[in-house]
């Protein structure tokens, strides 16, 4: 370790050069979806550029001000991949803007944005370090079941069947996002604490070390949640990214395969009792596996409409797609929320679809390269669990509408629709790369050589190998 | 749309996929110093400008450390008993789940942890009645343990061997 001696960079002009691009992405897609209209340069775009180029520079300089060593690739992937999504939505707006009730998407989304990034500009503002979010363990434990429970008082909202919103004065507001960010908090606290004795206790049978039972208990714990998700607010997605998001955590702070087992097996049960007792986890099941039988297509509820529409937009798209706005991603329900990917698929092709996965790809890669740099056990599991959240997002969004997997209605992360998920994801960036920051700062005393205790020698004294600060 | 309309929306169409994949290209060369994980990150010497601007570039590496390899009893009932060190972390008590079960009145169930952290082996009392002595003190936190050097717990003494 301490002979990696490269000499501590900031890196943000490199930030500056891709945020420059990055921009160019945003404004240029919102350019191009509307240039079918002939009004390109309506007041609309105008505020578009705006708010992204006097959001990112806001960011930048914090950044620039408060974490001078965060991550410089953070920024530029999130707000090109934010743009991106705020582009299809406007172009999907276009389609319908001669309807007379439709009140476009786009601009409540824009808003949105601003307030999701002016919120991760005060988190970065006021959260010195991460580390202090660690006395908060048990607290958001209590936030998340708060959140979670809201739904389920008479302030939720039921839409298409799943209870997972909540009204609040100006619009709706899905607390469950903001749920993952406060349980990945309470799952890194707890896990940092208790890691060793999740360990080192247990019996061994052959290959795998068994838990004892008490160190168990918050798994099973975490199980009772997510089905608890699954039964009152019908919501197959949320459900999956809360458990997925601690099966992850325990595995990353126990090493052990056996947890992974334990809750595959959890998993196993759970999704065969919830397909033999409720009717929409196995209409979901039936239009996964025959899609194109034409009695499921044209079933209302529970068909396969939505996902074989989504499949036969991906095809006409092809290689390189039909170019913004020159496909028919409209004719998709949910089209820019759910089915987003599918909409970006059509227009852009599988070159386009792959540099959007690309990115994703890339901002998971720096979560765990911040988590892998950082020197906390707190602050690792921490920036390992949002991150994999990110991940398991995308995989269960596009693995639905490619069919690999169930169709389940979870938010592309920085894309789809909807400001809670927006606001939640631009929080989780914030706190990637606070954390990022405190894996890529030089240490304040030089290189790792004064950063453990010194070794104490036969003669109670320090050996002579590693001088202490006093000494010299 | 005229056909020179129609030109520039091809261009742009196919525009936007370059610079779409000008993104992922650039970011992924602006990490290019990050990814390397063996030898280039390795700088051998640093400039003298380097060096100028971050003066604790210039100390010296200290000497390479012994690893231990072994650990053994070295008093007490269990006296001559060895174990091999692995890259997992040992549970020294009387508890039937410890790694070291210690057969001594003096030592408690879950008496004291040793663990691998980077090229050393540190031991940590994990509150014991009577206490962890390294090198004749007795522990408040986790310490380095450097071969050689005695860990005291109850009538038992422990030393790491290369």
């Amino acid at each position: 370790m301490s002979d990696v001696m490269t000499v501590p960079k900031s890196r943000r002009n490199v930030e500056a050069l891709l945020l420059l691009v990055a921009l160019t992405v945003a404004i240029g897609a919102n350019y191009i979806a509307g240039l079918d209209r002939e009004e390109q340069f309506n007041s609309y775009f105008w505020t578009q550029a705006a708010t992204f180029v006097g959001m990112g520079l806001l960011i930048h300089i914090i950044l620039r001000v408060r974490a001078k060593y965060a991550d410089p690739v953070i920024l530029p992937i999130v707000l090109a991949l934010n743009g991106i999504g705020l582009a299809m939505i406007h172009r999907l707006d276009l389609t319908r803007i001669d309807e007379a009730t439709f009140t476009p998407v786009a601009p409540q989304q824009l808003l949105w944005t601003g307030v999701a990034i002016s919120a991760a500009a005060v988190l970065l503002v006021f959260l010195k370090d991460h580390r202090i979010l660690r006395r908060f363990t048990y607290i958001s434990l209590i936030v998340s079941a708060v959140l979670l429970l809201l739904p389920l008082t008479p302030l939720g909202l039921e839409i298409n069947g799943a209870r997972i919103w909540i009204s609040v004065g100006i619009g709706t507001f899905q607390p469950g996002e903001v749920a993952k960010i406060t349980l990945a908090i309470f799952f890194a606290g707890y896990l940092s604490t208790n890691r060793d004795l999740i360990l080192l206790a247990g019996k061994k049978i052959g290959p795998l070390q068994l838990p004892r039972f008490q160190d168990l208990a918050p798994m099973i714990a975490a199980w009772f949640v997510s089905i608890g998700v699954l039964i009152f607010q019908r919501d197959l997605g949320s459900s999956i990214l809360f458990f997925g998001l601690f099966m992850a955590m325990i595995y990353v702070a126990t090493s052990r395969v056996s947890w992974v087992l334990i809750g595959l097996a959890l998993i196993g049960v759970g999704g065969y009792v919830a397909l033999q007792l409720f009717s929409h986890v196995a209409l979901r099941f039936d239009s996964w596996i025959n899609a194109f039988d034409p009695e499921v297509y044209n079933r209302n509820p529970g068909g396969s409409g939505q996902v074989v529409q989504g499949l036969f937009g991906l095809a006409s798209g092809g290689l390189v797609g039909t170019g913004f706005g020159q496909g028919r991603p409209d004719l998709v329900t949910y089209a820019n929320s759910d089915m987003i990917i599918a909409a970006l698929g059509e227009e852009l092709g599988l070159i386009g679809i792959s540099a959007i996965v690309m990115l994703y790809v890339l901002l998971v890669s720096r979560g765990f390269r911040a988590a892998l740099g950082t020197k906390d056990g707190f602050g690792k599991l921490l920036a390992c669990g949002l991150s994999f959240t990110i991940a398991l997002q995308c995989f269960v969004v596009i693995g639905g509408i490619t069919r690999l997997i169930p169709l389940t209605g979870l938010t592309t992360p920085f894309m789809s629709a909807g400001g809670s998920s927006l606001l939640a994801n631009w929080l989780i960036v914030a706190l990637l790369l606070l954390i990022s920051e405190t894996a890529r700062r030089p240490a304040p005393s030089g290189p790792l050589t004064s950063s453990f205790p010194d070794a104490i020698g036969l003669n109670g004294r320090p050996t002579p190998g590693n001088p202490t600060e006093a000494a010299r | 749309m005229s056909e020179a309309g129609e030109l520039t929306v091809t261009l742009l169409r196919y525009g936007f996929l370059v610079l779409l994949w000008i993104l992922v290209l650039s970011t992924v060369s602006a990490l290019r110093r990050d990814l390397v994980v063996g030898q280039r990150n390795k700088t051998g010497t640093p400039t003298a400008r380097e060096a100028r601007k971050n003066p604790e570039l210039l100390q010296e590496t200290p000497p390479p450390r012994i690893q231990a390899h072994q650990l053994v009893v070295t008093e007490g009932p269990l006296a001559g008993t060895t174990l091999d060190l692995t890259s997992s972390p040992i549970l020294l008590g009387r508890a039937q789940e410890a790694t070291l079960v210690l057969e001594d009145d003096y030592a408690s169930g879950r008496h004291a942890r040793l663990f691998p952290q980077g090229s050393r082996w540190f031991v940590e009392d994990l509150g014991s009645t009577n206490g962890t002595f390294l090198a004749g003190s007795q522990l408040t936190r986790a310490l380095p343990v450097e071969p050689g050097v005695p860990i005291r717990i109850g009538k038992t003494v422990i030393e790491l061997r290369p």
